[in-house]
């Protein structure tokens, strides 16, 4: 019988386990993995050479389109980079709201990577009922932005508008009758504030239920625990950040080590692993979703309190008010310049870094005085993730390889951007 | 903020005095210029010297200083910028390598810190520089077979070539792009006075 040696097996780019765009290339000896080298790049749009050739406020929607599930966060990563270099701050109450859409769209991220992650892994009604859920978080997003998912929401100098009072109805239809439709609007009834209050009281429940599901169940142990283990000294050897290196046992969270907009006045918790493996790494998640609706329900009380302005009332940077431009020429003309050539910068340089759903978003934004950057650069966390990919599946099983692309939670529209 | 970087940034001249070429605090934050020959050495420091312990790199990229403020640049045309961050000490350092010649070289820092593997691939990729010692200096995102490098200021914006599948030939074939390239909107850079008065700024040479 002739001697089998090493073979090269490729995984994705068209694998639905591959989470996207993903090309593996497994050298395997058997069903062990010698060595992984993932390809990427095969959904690079160059972002920042195109944001290299717009005024900055035209590239916002570019940064949705990065990391496509957790989009609020990159606009924010991107606003505060510009209004650190024009050191201008937001007003409190549009600070309050960026940090509320940021934990809504962490809840976001973290069930579409619980709901996939899960069924890679095998559990299929994970999938399901974390898109149950996370309809409610879109419709949020709906109300606020009107857009479901690329929102351009976040503006240098606040946000765009304030949170509507009503919210969007379902109407009958010949596949809901009346009673249906009544019950689906009960929510929807009051404010938006009201709509998430709704979200943030139910919630916990629902993350009980996945825990049920999923956290003392033999099959999901057995998949995880001890799969891809990182100690703390590779993790951060490796660049890890966000839940991967508080997975590895490293309590280090931007929100709270180096607090950007109103995190320092919040009451929450960072969850920190132990072991390093995906089943920490879960836990430390689902924990996370625990203090994000604690962080939301903290923002609602402020935000019903302290009604005022969401944007700065700088014309320069912010548009005027639609009634203004009709009988001030001097609204009318910053409304004009600010829609065409935008406004410029001052020569410099920052870097500025949120604690994105995936970890550390870093903005490097290089201005030389013109109306667009100079040089902008995109830090996504799951490049630095992606990158380990070798040492994390080397001596593991083929079938651990998902699950350690799942632990990750790794999306091509950011480590190709 | 700004003084706690005040003091890294005194902490810093003397600990790596004659390694590095300038240190500038600006928008509180550090940024460190070596030259190309001390870059190794520099990053040793940081990484063990107590006193910075930058534990990770955050991010390396490449800069082309090519159409700087829409002039010509005489200096060294590219720059290497590498994001430290310290776990331990809670704060980060920005270090900055300037390089010119075709192609420009730099040392790989991929002993100090392992994760610049990628990012020193994606420099590679995107600007051509040209990482000594390391082990797998590939293209990463650009596509197989990609000629030029794209985020280079004379590259353009709508590339060089374009894909379409060819009915009669079969297969897919590359040729010269057909998009005409157009500027919606002149980059320009204006004087605003509003920036002069109340920045932090404290320029000294090391």
């Amino acid at each position: 019988m002739p001697e089998i040696s090493n073979y090269t097996l490729n995984f994705g780019p068209q694998h639905p386990a591959a989470h996207g765009v993903l090309r593996l290339v497994l050298e395997m000896n058997g069903e062990v993995v010698q060595r992984a080298d993932p390809h990427v790049g095969l959904l690079h749009r160059a972002t920042e050479k195109l944001a290299e050739s717009k005024p900055f406020n035209q590239s916002i929607p570019y940064m949705d389109r990065l990391d496509y599930v957790s989009m609020m966060v990159n606009e924010h990563g991107y606003v505060l980079a510009i209004e650190k270099l024009l050191d201008i701050e937001a007003p409190e109450r549009a600070q309050y709201i960026r940090v509320m859409f940021d934990e809504i769209t962490r809840i976001l991220n973290h069930l579409m990577w619980l709901g996939t992650h899960a069924l890679d892994v095998g559990a299929m009604t994970m999938f399901l009922y974390c898109f149950r859920e996370r309809e409610d978080l879109m419709d949020m997003y709906e109300a606020v932005s009107g857009a479901r998912m690329h929102a351009a929401y976040y503006r240098p100098g606040g946000v765009y508008r304030d949170l509507p009072d009503t919210m969007p109805q379902f109407k009958e239809s010949k596949y809901k009758n009346a009673t249906e439709t009544a019950r689906m609007n009960e929510a929807r009834s009051g404010s938006l504030l009201d709509f998430i209050e709704e979200f943030t009281n139910r919630f916990p429940g629902c993350i009980d239920d996945y825990e049920t599901l999923l956290t003392n169940n033999r099959i999901w142990k057995q998949r995880t625990v001890d799969i891809g283990i990182i100690s703390p000294e590779r993790a951060m050897q490796l660049g890890f950040s966000g839940a991967m290196l508080r997975g590895s046992g490293i309590e280090w969270d931007l929100r709270k080590k180096q607090p950007y907009e109103v995190y320092s006045k919040l009451n929450f918790e960072i969850p920190v692993g132990v072991n390093g493996d995906c089943y920490d790494r879960y836990l430390v998640r689902v924990e996370e979703l625990r203090q994000s609706t604690k962080i939301i329900n903290q923002c609602i009380d402020w935000l019903r309190k302290n009604p005022g302005p969401v944007i700065i009332e700088d014309h320069k940077f912010a548009p005027p008010k639609r009634e203004e431009m009709k009988d001030d020429m001097e609204s009318l003309i910053h409304h004009f310049k600010l829609f065409t050539e935008g406004y410029t910068l001052p020569k410099g340089e920052v870097y500025t870094a949120v604690e994105h759903p995936k970890g550390e978003f870093g903005i490097y934004l290089m201005s030389d005085g013109a109306n667009k950057p100079y040089r902008l650069k995109i830090r996504a966390p799951g490049f630095a993730h992606l990158a380990a990919m070798d040492e994390m599946s080397k001596g593991h099983m083929l079938s651990d390889v998902v699950a350690i692309i799942g632990t990750m939670d790794v999306v091509f529209g950011e480590i190709d951007r | 903020m700004s003084e706690y970087y005040s003091k890294l940034l005194a902490t810093a001249k003397q600990n790596l005095s004659g390694l590095i070429e300038q240190a500038v605090v600006e928008h509180s934050e550090l940024t460190i210029v070596v030259s190309p020959l001390n870059l190794l050495k520099v990053c040793y420091k940081l990484r063990d010297d107590a006193a910075f312990a930058c534990e990770e790199v955050m991010d390396v990229c490449g800069v082309d200083y090519s159409t700087y403020e829409n002039q010509p640049w005489t200096k060294e045309r590219f720059a290497v910028v590498y994001h430290l961050l310290s776990i331990k000490h809670n704060h980060r350092i920005r270090l900055k390598v300037f390089t010119g010649g075709e192609p420009p070289i730099v040392d790989s820092v991929i002993d100090v810190w392992n994760s610049a593997n990628w990012f020193e691939r994606e420099a590679f990729d995107l600007f051509g520089i040209v990482f000594d010692g390391h082990p797998d200096l590939r293209r990463i995102l650009t596509d197989y077979g990609f000629v030029g490098h794209p985020f280079r200021k004379d590259f353009p914006l709508s590339g060089n070539v374009e894909v379409r599948y060819d009915p009669e030939k079969q297969r897919v074939i590359y040729q010269p792009v057909s998009i005409e390239p157009r500027i919606n909107q002149p980059r320009v850079i204006r004087e605003d006075n509003r920036y002069i008065s109340g920045q932090e700024e404290e320029h000294t040479d090391a």
